[in-house]
């Protein structure tokens, strides 16, 4: 079995296009797209209701994970950094995971058949 | 067995003594109605006015609904809305059966009025030249109504996100009937003795706004703070909302002021005008002040700062000329901004919405501004203020202040403490934190909840085992944790 990765990729919410866009064509197809809130070197902004301040550290990020398989980790890894950077804090962050194994429900298929697209 | 036999024994009783009233109408009626006839003709224009006026202010409590509604967290929205909801039907029927006549019927010792008009006994289609000669009693009767309802629906911004329900629907109907009843008939029914003292109130500054301002000033403290206050943020869930809330309540309120002109008159289209202009230059002056002290214009200052200065002008609206109520507008949305964004931390109460903050302090401005800004020139029935030339004036207004100040802060703190005796006051840690729509009503107002201005979609304490469970369980949460 070869090895499975799993590419966790914590950023701005405006930025989910271009990197679906930028994953897509270098042959990550699937993902999984979550809405969370974080927060980092960021500050967060301060927001006023009736002249009472609060301060709002946890933004709204979107996470977007991908297991690999076939596409090196690192061609993923730079076509994100590529689209993700804009230089600013809050960015955000890319985690990588070694995965055990994987099941293909439908089929019960297991490792990394599991994860690679048949049409290949 | 035990829940229905209660039901029964409650609807038996309800039919035993509402029998009699309805008895008691039809035998008075023809004398009343030939009587009537003889003295006073039916207006239809100011007929037609004031039953619209009435419609206008009913559409204001659904308003204030949705203006305190949106200022809450996700989790408590529906309690919210709920308990202005459910006043405009606890109130309207109280009306019929009992605080019409409490409030309006024949005076007893100028304190408050007798039970002969209860169930609207005696209240008919012919005019009261007492209150209205050229309309409908039941015209104003049903106007009136409206009033009643809004007051108590005022206060429950100050304790939002923090009574228990059936503490709350108790409270309302005594604050109702033991506040709100006997202080109108001092202002405004026959033989009251602010009335008789010469107190101006065109349409409840004393009655409506210092009363339930005051009375949500001392319900805020007695219930202690929410839990959490100053920690966590406690913010508005949905401001949208809370400015459709607003638009609804300046839409209403010139039912609420124009209308209290009792007729499609002169009076009237003045009293709308100055609702209007006060309600414009507060929204202004609120917007302005943050703006400068906080550095940004924000839609909750402009909604706030409307309802601020509709507060001012309620009191004054058939008795002040124009300039005049551009200044009480714009300083009551400086003067009510002050009181909620500094006051309120200084003395460090919890009015969660500001009942007391826009309601209590814009309506005790209102009250004082008319005993310095009236004109005869305005309206003759009414008496010129200190600004011109009768001081006298203002020392009435204060008085009248005074007595609402001190009637509301006794009077609810009395109804607390009692209803304490009986019943839990407060939603316990638990419901607290979970959330009142779950926890009093068992629904929710939205079909997944935010982090930051709710709770999680996911209450693990509340339903037990790991998350991935609670979510394939989760159209049961209701029923299976809520019992």
């Amino acid at each position: 079995m070869r090895e499975i990765t799993k590419i966790e990729i914590i950023t701005r919410p405006e930025k989910l296009e271009v990197l679906k866009e930028a994953l897509n064509a270098i042959g990550v197809a699937g993902m999984t797209v979550s809405q969370v809130f974080g927060c980092g070197l960021t500050k967060g902004h301060r927001e006023v209701y009736r002249g009472t301040e609060y301060t709002i550290n946890l933004l709204p990020k979107i996470k977007v994970e991908t297991v690999v398989c076939e596409v090196p980790v690192e061609k993923v890894l730079e076509a994100a950094k590529k689209v993700l950077r804009t230089g600013q804090l809050g960015d955000g962050k890319i985690f990588v995971y070694p995965i055990a194994n994987a099941v293909r429900i439908r089929t019960g298929e297991e490792g990394d058949i599991a994860i690679i697209d048949p049409q290949n | 067995m035990k829940n229905w036999r209660f039901i029964i024994t409650v609807c038996i009783i309800f039919i035993t003594l509402l029998t009699p009233l309805a008895f008691a109408e039809s035998t008075e009626l023809p004398d009343a109605a030939a009587a009537a006839v003889a003295e006073v003709k039916i207006d239809t224009g100011d007929t037609a006015w004031v039953l619209i006026s009435a419609a206008l202010v009913m559409l204001m409590t659904p308003g204030l609904a949705l203006f305190y509604g949106g200022m809450v967290r996700t989790k408590n929205a529906l309690n919210t809305i709920m308990q202005s909801f459910f006043i405009l039907a606890i109130i309207s029927l109280q009306w019929v059966l009992y605080g019409y006549s409490l409030a309006f019927g024949p005076d007893v010792n100028s304190f408050i009025g007798d039970l002969s008009w209860a169930g609207f006994t005696g209240v008919g289609q012919e005019p009261n030249p007492d209150y209205a000669a050229t309309i409908p009693h039941l015209a104003f009767a049903a106007f009136q109504c409206m009033f009643a309802v809004i007051t108590p629906a005022l206060i429950t911004g100050s304790f939002a996100e923090r009574m228990r329900f059936p503490a709350f629907a108790v409270f309302s109907l005594a604050w109702a009937t033991l506040v709100y009843d006997p202080f109108a008939h001092w202002v405004w029914g026959v033989g009251g003795w602010l009335r008789t003292l010469g107190a101006l109130d065109f349409a409840g500054g004393t009655v409506i706004h210092i009363l339930s301002g005051v009375s949500g000033l001392v319900a805020c403290i007695m219930l202690g703070k929410r839990r959490g206050y100053g920690k966590t943020p406690m913010l508005p869930h949905h401001l949208p909302m809370t400015a459709l809330g607003a638009a609804l309540l300046w839409f209403g309120w010139f039912g609420f002021n124009a209308g209290s002109s009792l007729g499609a008159n002169g009076l009237a289209a003045h009293a709308f005008v100055v609702t209007n202009t006060a309600t414009a230059a507060a929204a202004i002056s609120w917007v302005v002040t943050e703006w400068y002290h906080k550095g940004k214009p924000t839609i909750l200052g402009a909604a706030s700062g409307c309802v601020a200065g509709l507060v001012a002008i309620t009191p004054a609206a058939g008795f002040v000329a124009p300039v005049p109520s551009i200044i009480i507008g714009l300083v009551s949305g400086t003067l009510c901004y002050l009181s909620v964004s500094v006051m309120k931390h200084k003395l460090g109460y919890d009015d969660s919405l500001d009942a007391f903050g826009v309601h209590g302090i814009g309506g005790t401005w209102g009250s004082i501004a008319t005993g310095l800004f009236a004109s005869k020139a305005v309206n003759a029935a009414g008496a010129d203020g200190l600004f011109y030339g009768n001081a006298e004036q203002l020392s009435t207004q204060l008085i009248a202040t005074f007595a609402s100040w001190i009637f509301a802060a006794v009077m609810t703190f009395v109804i607390l403490k009692v209803i304490g005796l009986f019943m839990q006051l407060r939603a316990n840690e638990k419901d607290e934190s979970e959330g009142l729509d779950l926890s009093e009503h068992g629904e929710r107002g939205y079909a997944y909840q935010d982090l930051v201005a709710g709770f999680p979609v996911l209450h693990s304490s509340s339903i037990g085992g790991s998350g991935n469970e609670a979510l394939m369980n989760e159209p049961a949460l209701g029923v299976e944790s809520h019992k």
